[in-house]
């Protein structure tokens, strides 16, 4: 496909679903968990058998809260239930319990950055609904399997302006909505396993233009990268189909992540037609101003405020700031880090360095590392209070990872402290410079780039373990003699 | 309250209810006389009145989250006219829609 010229520009508006982390469903006590065998979570309610009513789950009121404080935004109080009326067979009821007119959560809004600078983007509405099961198409004799374990599992449907306009700004935003919910813990934000579901509304028009161009609904992308994808996809090919004279047709698409296109969803004749209605078995949500205060109280510390606080307490850099404050986890390990190490910029170096590498390695997230918070910040106060170098505290650090040992121990039992007596690095240096007459000749004669030469001749003697600084300075005098 | 015969059809479609070509004219009738009905309505002047949403001047209760229904799965399928490792059948759905 070729590329598209600088005339256009794309709308861009995203759907978000979150799968809430509650133990039990939106309207029913069945439980929420994952991974459970089929139909084993699924109950009257979840099946509307005839005759039972939801019951509203009190803690999603409280997420809803929390996550419509984190995007600034009004909540609504009275909040509705409406019926979104649709048959698919995973759908028990023949409608989905949502929300229509008064979203719990409207007007909100949240600043991204991408390489371009910083943007403000609206956030139209969040509401609650129920999920779906799942079909499961693999052969039983022609049928399909339904799973109905997720029916009824609360979700929150975030709803953005169409103020999105390259794909590397939905992919911030969408970031930014993922760090938010893990902070404030509603959800693990699992993109892979869906409990993080991202719709994105695309259309193009011509830099200038006024109206809107017809857009389309692409579904089921499932991680940051493929949003981008998507996205880019989607724009070039309507561009294309503009430029070659033919029309958008308004549709759903589906997203192949194999193929890198999208692809069109077979339309249902009538399919946008949900005719809502309130939901007559739900009474409407008066939320007390006591309530949201209380849930207010809880409120986290957010990645926007914490990666300030980087900036003002440790004195990191916007950027060192900005890759620790966006996940939750990562901020915390590090605070315990410098905590204990006392040493903000050594310790983000290293939690973004060795360690960061050793989880890629290995395919593990911060909570799993094998290195605690406790024990990197051990090492790095050591290498603070000049025990080791650098350098051997990255072998330490290796120790540590496949041994679990103490830092002082494999210190101790290893003999690794740092050499810092001047008279022991002097006998080094001499040694080193009596064994190499030819470039000490060499190097007082003008070839100062061999000063590097005899800093890894000292260095390699000592093991690794000789202050790196003093034998810089000791070097320098004696060569220069 | 004029409804076409392609409307009525789309209705009927929508709600899944088949319904007879013989049948149309006088349904149409009952469903334009309901339609009548809500016209009527609009006479009346809502300017000061606020949306309900539910009859019952009441707020929502809630409950605790917790886990409080047991897996019924096997007594629960058994509703079910055809079912296989755990699953309820039902004829094909095409891949991919919702």
């Amino acid at each position: 496909m070729k590329n598209y010229s600088e005339n256009w520009e794309a709308v861009i508006g995203l759907e978000i679903h979150v799968q809430l982390s509650t133990k039990s469903k939106l309207f029913s006590g069945a439980s929420t968990d994952f991974g459970a065998l089929p139909n084993t979570q699924a109950c009257n309610i979840d099946l509307a058998m005839p005759g039972v009513l939801p019951v509203l789950n009190e803690e999603v009121l409280k997420m809803a809260v929390k996550l419509g404080k984190a995007l600034n935004a009004e909540i609504n109080s009275p909040t509705s239930f409406a019926r979104k009326n649709y048959f698919y067979p995973d759908s028990p009821k023949g409608y989905q319990i949502s929300q229509m007119d008064k979203p719990i959560v409207e007007n909100g809004y949240l600043d991204i950055e991408t390489e371009n600078g910083g943007k403000r983007i609206g956030v139209t509405r969040a509401h609650l609904e129920e999920d779906a099961g799942k079909s499961l198409h693999d052969d039983f004799e022609g049928q399909s399997g339904i799973d109905l374990n997720r029916a009824g599992t609360p979700l929150l449907e975030i709803v953005s302006e169409p103020e999105i306009n390259t794909p590397e700004e939905a992919v911030a935003y969408l970031k930014s909505i993922h760090s938010i919910i893990r902070y404030l813990e509603i959800s693990d934000g699992n993109m892979a396993e869906g409990s993080m579901r991202c719709d994105a509304n695309v259309s193009v028009r011509k830099i200038g233009e006024e109206k809107l161009g017809t857009r389309t609904e692409t579904k089921n992308v499932n991680s940051f990268r493929f949003v981008e994808k998507a996205i880019q996809y989607e724009i070039e090919r309507q561009i294309h189909e503009i430029e070659s004279g033919n029309k958008i047709t308004q549709e759903t698409r589906l997203y192949d992540s194999q193929a890198n296109t999208t692809r069109p969803m077979r339309s249902k004749e009538f399919a946008n037609d949900y005719r809502y209605f309130p939901e007559p078995d739900l009474l409407p949500v008066n939320l007390e101003k006591e309530f949201i205060e209380e849930v207010l109280a809880t409120m986290p510390e957010m990645p926007t405020e914490k990666k300030e606080r980087f900036v003002s307490e440790f004195s990191l850099s916007q950027y060192d700031a900005d890759l620790l404050a966006a996940d939750k986890d990562i901020a915390e390990f590090f605070e315990e880090v410098t905590k204990v190490s006392n040493s903000p910029k050594l310790s983000a170096n290293w939690i973004m360095g060795e360690l960061s590498a050793e989880l890629n390695n290995e395919n593990l997230n911060i909570k799993e590392s094998k290195v605690s918070s406790n024990k990197l910040g051990q090492l790095i106060s050591r290498i603070e209070d000049g025990t080791i170098s650098g350098k051997i505290a990255k072998d330490i650090f290796e120790k540590i990872w496949t041994t679990g040992k103490e830092v002082d121990d494999i210190i101790k039992e290893e003999g690794l402290e740092q050499v810092t007596d001047d008279k022991e690095i002097e006998l080094m240096i001499d040694e080193v410079i009596e064994n190499n007459p030819q470039q000490l000749e060499q190097y007082r004669s003008g070839k100062d780039r061999l000063f590097g030469f005899f800093v890894g001749q000292v260095m390699k003697a000592s093991q690794g373990k000789a202050n790196p600084k003093q034998v810089n300075d000791i070097l320098k005098s004696k060569l220069e003699k | 309250m004029a409804l076409s015969d392609q409307e009525l059809k789309e209705i009927a479609y929508l709600a899944r209810i088949s319904v007879k070509e013989e049948s149309l004219p006088s349904l149409k009738k009952e469903l334009e006389d309901i339609l009548g009905l809500f016209k009527q309505l609009d006479e009346a002047n809502t300017s000061e009145v606020n949306a309900m949403s539910h009859p019952l001047d009441l707020s929502q209760p809630t409950r605790k989250d917790e886990v409080t229904e047991e897996d019924l799965r096997d007594e629960l399928l058994k509703n079910a006219p055809s079912v296989k490792s755990g699953l309820f059948l039902v004829p094909k759905v095409i891949d991919g829609e919702n």
